[in-house]
């Protein structure tokens, strides 16, 4: 869904969400209370300058407005895949806007990621998946590599890999495979404020990703493995 | 005379690694192999699995203070973060935060996301990064030493960079995307990943010595490694916002060293520019002529 239409689904006409180049910025009110939202659109490949410019967002809301609310509004290809941005730390870079994000969880702001457009990789692992919870769109589409390319770098066969996605979300891209993985929460259907209002209501703090996977069944593993590391004598 | 003999860290295997840094014995893993706690996926797809999933974890001593460890094995699938790999990760966290140890060290080595269960993978690596700034927050150092042959990529580059400290060696590489991925996706005018000398002054440990992005330089010599985790033992840098202003600002600044391409090598401007004296002879230099390099 086109950002705008978002927002103006969400927010009214006059939401006052900025784009800037790649980057959306603004505070909406959203029942009757002030909201933050950062973004990104064009499904902007996330370098150093995109890092910083979201994590400048962040640092702001943290510091002139304790304790409001955050919603990162994700539509990104993944990292930005040049040498240059290798050279100036990209990876610093994204940590530190990971870490802004995680600052401000800890400070008392809910932060909420959704994926209203596309959500590959890098670029997913230091927004929504950082926020308390992270929420899409039915349509959009998350993924790390399609899998023809997990064909070609994993030197398997496509049709095996195709069939066994069917019954594996581990295998193959879809927005559907990562509800059942745990790493979305939730799917916003139909009425989107209402969608939005349960989200900042019931998201949770805690990290109960691998929980969520283990129940719904497409990450079976991870949970116990963490809980057979705490018990290990 | 036995403690004089230098052994490669980069040659080692991560529980070769883990044998020699901590105290001699204490290493106590948690999950061994005998557990065969391995990749269901992997099994799935008809590839081979190892019975650690590429990682041990446990507790040890460290001069005589108690800590955990995690060693990531590069030889199997690159050091890949999976499933079950970055679960045991997330485990050792979780118990640090609850048994308190004096640190948490992290000998990384990864290509990031292990693209055969890359979707596990992904979410994996930032429950990682939640759980690691947890114990951060808790004031309990997390060290990442990095020296491997694989270097330290994708999701884990990032997880490294939101520890306390890192230690490198001159052998390590530390980065995002790997050369290969970003000479197949812009072409090799963009990054020739089969330029050794260009890949190490863009990833390699001198680069990310003399920019700040690691805390110490170190030989590649397992002892070296050990001597800087045992420094690195009251490392705690909790997480403030004066110190996320501070990175900011830094990160901004070095992105406007750099803001436009540069004639010439692009690494060697940047050091330059950062005031690194003699910036051209950096490639040639030992690790302990680099080390009096940086400026800040």
């Amino acid at each position: 869904m086109d950002w705008n239409t978002l927002a103006t689904a969400l927010f009214g006409i006059d939401h006052g969400i900025a784009q800037d180049g790649d980057v959306l910025r603004g505070t909406v009110r959203f029942d009757g209370k002030p909201l933050a939202v950062i973004g990104t659109t064009n499904h902007a490949p996330i370098g150093v300058r995109l890092a910083l410019a979201q994590a400048r967002a962040v640092l702001d809301t943290v510091a002139q407005r304790p304790g409001q609310a955050i919603l990162l509004l994700i539509d990104t290809q993944g990292q930005q895949l040049r040498r240059r941005d290798e050279l100036l730390g990209i990876n610093r870079a994204m940590a530190h806007l990971g870490m802004a994000i995680d600052f401000a969880r800890r400070q008392g702001h809910r932060v909420l990621g959704l994926v209203y457009d596309q959500a590959l990789s890098g670029g997913f692992i230091t927004s929504g998946l950082i926020a308390d919870a992270c929420d899409a769109l039915p349509e959009a589409e998350i993924r790390v590599m399609r899998i023809p390319a997990m064909a070609r770098v994993t030197k398997l066969p496509e049709a095996m890999l195709s069939a066994l996605s069917q019954t594996n979300p581990v295998f193959a891209p879809g927005v559907a495979n990562y509800v059942a993985m745990g790493g979305v929460r939730a799917l916003w259907q139909g009425d989107l404020p209402a969608a939005l209002r349960e989200a900042l209501a019931h998201a949770p703090v805690d990290d109960r990703r691998a929980h969520d996977g283990e129940r719904r069944g497409g990450r079976r593993l991870a949970a116990s493995v963490v809980q057979r590391v705490l018990d290990a004598a | 005379m036995t403690a004089s003999i230098s052994v490669s860290y980069a040659e080692c295997s991560a529980r070769e690694r883990l044998a020699r840094l901590v105290d001699t014995g204490s290493f106590h893993e948690w999950l061994p192999p005998s557990e065969r706690v391995t990749s269901p996926h992997l099994a799935q797809l008809g590839v081979p699995s190892a019975f650690d999933d590429g990682v041990a974890v446990g507790r040890a001593m460290l001069a005589g203070r108690p800590v955990f460890v995690a060693a990531q094995e590069g030889e199997f699938m690159g050091g890949g973060v999976g499933e079950v790999h970055g679960a045991k990760l997330v485990g050792l966290l979780q118990r640090a935060l609850r048994d308190q140890p004096d640190a948490v060290l992290v000998l990384a080595e990864s290509g990031g996301v292990r693209l055969h269960e890359a979707n596990a993978g992904l979410i994996a690596v930032s429950e990682v990064m939640r759980a690691l700034l947890d114990v951060r927050a808790a004031g309990i150092p997390v060290v990442v030493l990095i020296g491997g042959a694989n270097g330290c990529f994708g999701g884990m580059g990032i997880v490294a960079r939101c520890a306390d400290w890192v230690v490198m060696s001159d052998m390590g590489r530390l980065a995002m995307s790997g050369p290969e991925v970003i000479e197949a996706s812009h072409g090799v005018d963009e990054f020739d990943a089969r330029d050794r000398a260009l890949v190490w002054r863009t990833t390699g440990g001198k680069h990310r010595w003399l920019s700040g992005d690691c805390d110490v330089l170190v030989e590649d010599d397992v002892a070296a490694f050990r001597a800087a985790a045992i420094a690195a033992l009251d490392a705690s840098a909790p997480v403030t916002l004066e110190r996320l202003e501070g990175e900011h600002a830094l990160l901004a600044t070095r992105l406007r060293l750099l803001p436009d391409a540069v004639d010439g090598d692009e690494a060697m401007a940047l050091w330059t520019r950062l005031g690194v004296a003699d910036a051209a002879r950096v490639p040639d230099l030992d690790v302990a002529a680099v080390r009096v390099l940086r400026t800040s």
